[in-house]
């Protein structure tokens, strides 16, 4: 019988839960954390403002499907409604899914994963946050001064002679893609130059895989993104005539250098998303991951084919023909790579043994809406279907189905599954199912009646719509509530567990990664020893220990790099 | 002719998530060349938009050509190439250790960095006097003082106004497909001797002389024969594009003279005297972006023909 | 990573550096000599392929690529990868359909 305080990580560190020091108590004060190069730390900051926007751009999702509710006025006019989806798209991508998963969970688990003390350049993650607070509070100044009413992709002519906020958005937004170029950026060399002895590119977590591709994408599409909106914000301040047809400039053109970022930039929010899949589908189906180097390379598969089909976006705004042509044609190349990852995550699933836990849950949740929106992404892509389904609710439901079935639904599996890592408790799992379930069904009421109704002709972005949509409208707020609801019971339980939850062990799930070789919560320093990697996804070199209530390395020497001699 | 040296991790400070000197030194240097990746891409935009429009609209930028000089392009080419070569001496000279050598590159480059920015000033406000700049504020007139090349209005031209300057009224008919629109102007300039007469649907703008910036004189050969050279719609285009992109280019030169003083005030206090050098390497790789994306903006928007 | 490598850094010599910015006024006034021939179409991309020579010495040697790991090429390269699938798209896609423009429509398009 072991005894809980002696059973020790590979590393060498306390493997059983208790109260310890840790990242989160060395160092006190406010300053010690917004100043700090600790990547655990930033990682957290952000996980804080990220949630915070999340919350902010729901209530603007709320505001939308309350007005929605009946045909005509319900709570607001008709200007004001512009600015609220325009609102909602915009705090949504701008402020929490494109930093999403990599600022966060990404800042926090990947030196982990590579057994190292920190990402390579840490004072330019410092840089990289405070950009996204300075972007960040730009942008909601644009908000409380007049906000904007374009939509979020900011389509001129009508950004540039609206009288809206719309040069403070844009710089927000400016600002805040620096902050993503910088963590791309930081990744990129972290994932180069900081592996640990034994771990080949072909052994490094999926985990890392996906967070380099979108690292790939986010350090060549973001910057696109910058000069186009730099040429707004000049279109609009000196009438530098680029974009606007009454000087001499192409409206066409500006959708060009739009979606040329915005495309490779959803695949930014779901390839993240889909590296947590393989990490979590894993661990609890018990199994090694099926199809390794199928998932891997698909994830740079996905990364490079996203630049070739941003024209998908424009089909009715006056592109040739031609390039209708080549863009629709080319669309179905990247459904490819993403199919190869869902059939690997259905392998590895067979013959597992499934816990039903709640990051589980949500994975389970994420293969089904991701299957329906990935699928319903071909009607889109196909040429002649899109000229009918294109600017209708069919298209928000795509995207809510891939950006939240998907994407969020993974963040939320990602946040269950370290949670005990990063705070060192466990959160209650009876409500974490209860509030799984309430947005599951939630989600499929709000956003299922869009693609009928989108089918049948309802536009998107429309105040006032016709009398048969009304039942349609109805059903889609009332799962908006529900979602609501669903993600108040969540926040309460998380938040409980920091003060009340039970102390989690090194290893709650039995993962094979090196990020549960340190203690729960991690000490400043991460790691004692120099960290040698094995296979990741090899299970069974863990075994449940009933004193810690969690699981241990069978043979801890093998995560230690031999020790060197002198050099 | 080249050397190789050891890169000494003796008393070099490694920051404390690096095994050694050289992790940290690889990973700065995959850093900022991804970083310039990001400019490349950052610029690139701008590039897009001047291949659209010179694609579509070749005439807009062989008539706004005209008025930027030659001279004073190839001058700040000239100007960045020797400051790219004080720059790359200056990571040398940190390499090595030659501190004094060191500050003197740092100091030439940025000299060489406000000479350009100098030369910019000129252009720019020669071009502001004269009314040509971007779309919205762009208002070309009239400065008899100065060219010989003019840019008056067609109401203008055919009541005489200019009276004086341009003899040959009835060369108006022989412009483009021989009707001037009511707003449209007209550049006119004095043709080579042995240009014949009123061929003005082909350009024959004489080679840009040194001299006054903006619009290019003569030199001092009067003739009698006009060509006059039709402004086409969405002129101001062309100046939309070189304000953007000379402008954009000119904030990184900025930014870059920042960061040479930065260099410089380290230098100062002896920071390069223990062999660090990775952050002269750092910023004159950054300089080298800024030399090389000035190279392609010279040629393509001074040397069109 | 192992630590026992000994790590080289390579320092230019002060001939090259002054024969490179030799070659590179040269290829300045080659070029400027060059626009003021009429070759028609040729011109431009005699002077992109002028530009592009000073890019390559500029990048082997002034920025040390010809001494680096290839890796941070690849990386500067794929930059230029990505801008050239922009930029064709986009002159394909304007040129195509400039037809479509009704000339006069808008008061400031070239129609």
């Amino acid at each position: 019988m072991t005894d809980a305080t002696t059973v020790l990580t590979g590393d060498g560190q306390p493997a059983g839960p208790g109260p310890r020091d840790s990242y989160l108590n060395h160092g006190k004060g406010v300053l010690s954390w917004l100043f700090t190069l600790d990547h655990k730390r930033i990682g957290i900051m952000y996980l804080a403002v990220i949630l915070a926007s999340f919350f902010l751009g729901g209530v603007f999702a709320m505001f939308i499907r309350t007005e929605l509710l009946t045909p005509g006025q319900t709570i607001m006019t008709a200007d004001t409604y512009n600015k609220m989806f325009t609102l909602h798209g915009a705090v949504m991508i701008f402020l929490f899914i494109i930093p999403g998963i990599p600022a966060t969970l990404g800042n926090f688990v990947l030196p982990l994963m590579l057994g190292a003390k920190d990402v390579a350049l840490p004072r330019l993650n410092l840089a990289s946050f405070w950009l996204w607070l300075i972007g960040a509070s730009v942008a909601v100044a644009s908000i409380i001064i007049g906000a904007v009413d374009t939509g979020w992709t900011f389509y001129t002519p009508y950004s540039t002679t609206t009288g809206t906020a719309v040069v403070a958005m844009t710089l927000g937004a400016f600002i805040l893609g620096f902050s993503s170029i910088f963590t791309g950026l930081n990744f990129i060399v972290t994932i180069h130059k900081m592996r640990p002895e034994g771990m080949t590119w072909f052994r490094m977590p999926l985990f890392l895989w996906g967070i380099y591709s979108t690292a790939i994408i986010q350090v060549l599409a973001t910057p696109v993104l910058g000069i186009t909106l730099l040429l707004l914000i000049a279109e609009r301040t000196l009438g530098v005539g680029i974009f606007d047809p009454a000087l001499g400039g192409d409206p066409v053109l500006y959708q060009h250098f739009f979606w040329f970022y915005s495309h490779p930039a959803v695949y930014i929010m779901i390839l993240p998303a889909m590296a947590i899949m393989s990490e979590v589908i894993s661990v609890f189906s018990g199994k090694h991951i099926f199809g390794y180097r199928f998932i891997a390379w698909s994830s740079i598969a996905i990364a490079l084919l996203s630049f070739l089909v941003w024209g998908h976006h424009m089909f009715t705004s006056g592109q040739s023909s031609l390039t209708n042509m080549i863009f629709s044609a080319l669309t179905f190349s990247v459904a490819i790579p993403s199919a190869v990852k869902v059939f690997n995550w259905l392998a590895t699933m067979y013959k597992g043994s499934i816990r039903l836990a709640a990051p589980m849950l949500y994975a389970l949740s994420f293969l089904f809406l991701f299957a329906i929106g990935g699928l319903t992404g071909l009607f889109l892509g196909s040429l002649s279907t899109d000229i009918h389904l294109h600017d209708t609710y069919f298209v928000v439901a795509h995207f809510h189905y891939v950006m939240f079935g998907g994407t969020v639904i993974a963040f939320l599996a990602g946040i269950h599954y370290w949670w005990p890592k990063i705070f060192g408790r466990m959160y209650s799992e009876r409500w974490a199912q209860v509030s799984a379930l309430l947005i599951f069904v939630g989600f499929n009421l709000t956003f299922f009646t869009q693609f009928v109704m989108g089918s049948h002709g309802m536009p998107r972005r429309y105040y006032n719509y016709l009398e048969r949509f009304t039942a349609y409208h109805q059903a889609s707020t009332v799962g908006s509530f529900i979602l609501m609801i669903g993600f108040l019971i969540m926040a309460g339980y998380l938040l409980h567990s920091l003060v009340r939850g039970e102390r989690a062990p090194a290893n709650p799930w039995g993962g094979a990664t090196l990020e549960w070789e340190t203690a729960s919560p991690p000490p400043y320093f991460n790691f004692e020893h120099e960290m040698q990697a094995g296979d990741p996804y090899d299970l069974d070199a863990l075994s449940w220990d009933p004193s810690i209530k969690g699981y241990v390395r069978r043979d801890p020497s093998s995560v230690l790099a031999a020790p060197r001699g002198a050099d | 002719m080249t050397e190789n040296a050891h890169l000494e991790t003796d008393g070099l400070a490694v920051d404390h998530h690096f095994e050694n000197a050289d992790q940290q030194y690889q990973s700065a240097k995959l850093g900022m060349w991804v970083f310039l990746a990001t400019e490349i891409l950052f610029f690139g935009g701008l590039f897009v938009a001047y291949s659209v429009y010179r694609l579509n609209h070749p005439e807009v930028f062989i008539f706004g050509h005209h008025f930027l000089d030659k001279s004073l392009g190839a001058l700040n080419t000239v100007i960045l190439i020797c400051s790219s070569l004080t720059a790359a001496w200056a990571v040398r000279a940190a390499q090595l250790k030659q501190i004094r050598m060191l500050k003197g590159m740092l100091l030439l480059t940025m000299l060489f960095a406000f000479g350009f920015l100098g030369v910019k000033a000129v252009e720019y406000n020669s071009k502001w006097k004269h009314g040509l700049l971007w779309a919205r504020e762009y208002h070309p007139h009239v400065d008899h003082e100065e060219a010989s090349e003019i840019l008056i209005t067609k109401e203008d031209f055919e009541t005489g106004a200019e009276e004086g300057v341009v003899e040959d009224v009835t060369a108006l008919q022989k412009v483009g497909d021989g009707v001037l629109a009511e707003t449209e102007t007209v550049l006119i300039e004095e043709a080579p001797a042995a240009a014949p007469a009123a061929e003005a649907n082909r350009s024959t703008i004489a080679p840009a002389a040194e001299g006054p910036p903006g619009l290019a004189t003569q030199g001092t050969e009067e003739s009698s024969e006009k060509v006059i050279e039709v402004e086409p719609a969405n002129a101001q285009t062309f100046f939309s594009i070189y304000f953007l992109m000379t402008g954009l280019h000119g904030i990184h030169v900025l930014g870059g003279i920042g960061a040479f003083m930065w260099l410089y005030l380290s230098a100062r206090r002896g920071y390069f005297s223990t062999g660090h050098f990775t952050r002269v390497d750092m910023v004159a790789l950054y300089w080298h972006v800024v030399d090389l994306i000035w190279i392609y903006l010279f040629l393509l928007l001074y040397l069109i023909e | 990573m192992s630590a026992h490598e000994q790590s080289f850094v390579h320092i230019a010599s002060v001939r090259l550096l002054l024969i490179v910015w030799v070659a590179l006024i040269f290829g300045t006034w080659l070029t400027v000599s060059a626009s003021n021939v009429d070759l028609g179409f040729l011109n431009i991309w005699i002077g992109l392929a002028i530009a592009t020579g000073k890019a390559v010495l500029v990048a082997l040697y002034y920025m040390h690529l010809r001494w680096d790991k290839p890796f941070n090429a690849f990386v500067f390269l794929s930059a230029f990868f990505f801008l050239f699938l922009f930029i064709g798209f986009a002159m394909m896609d304007t040129a195509q359909y400039q037809i479509d423009l009704i000339p006069g429509y808008s008061p400031g398009m070239g129609g």
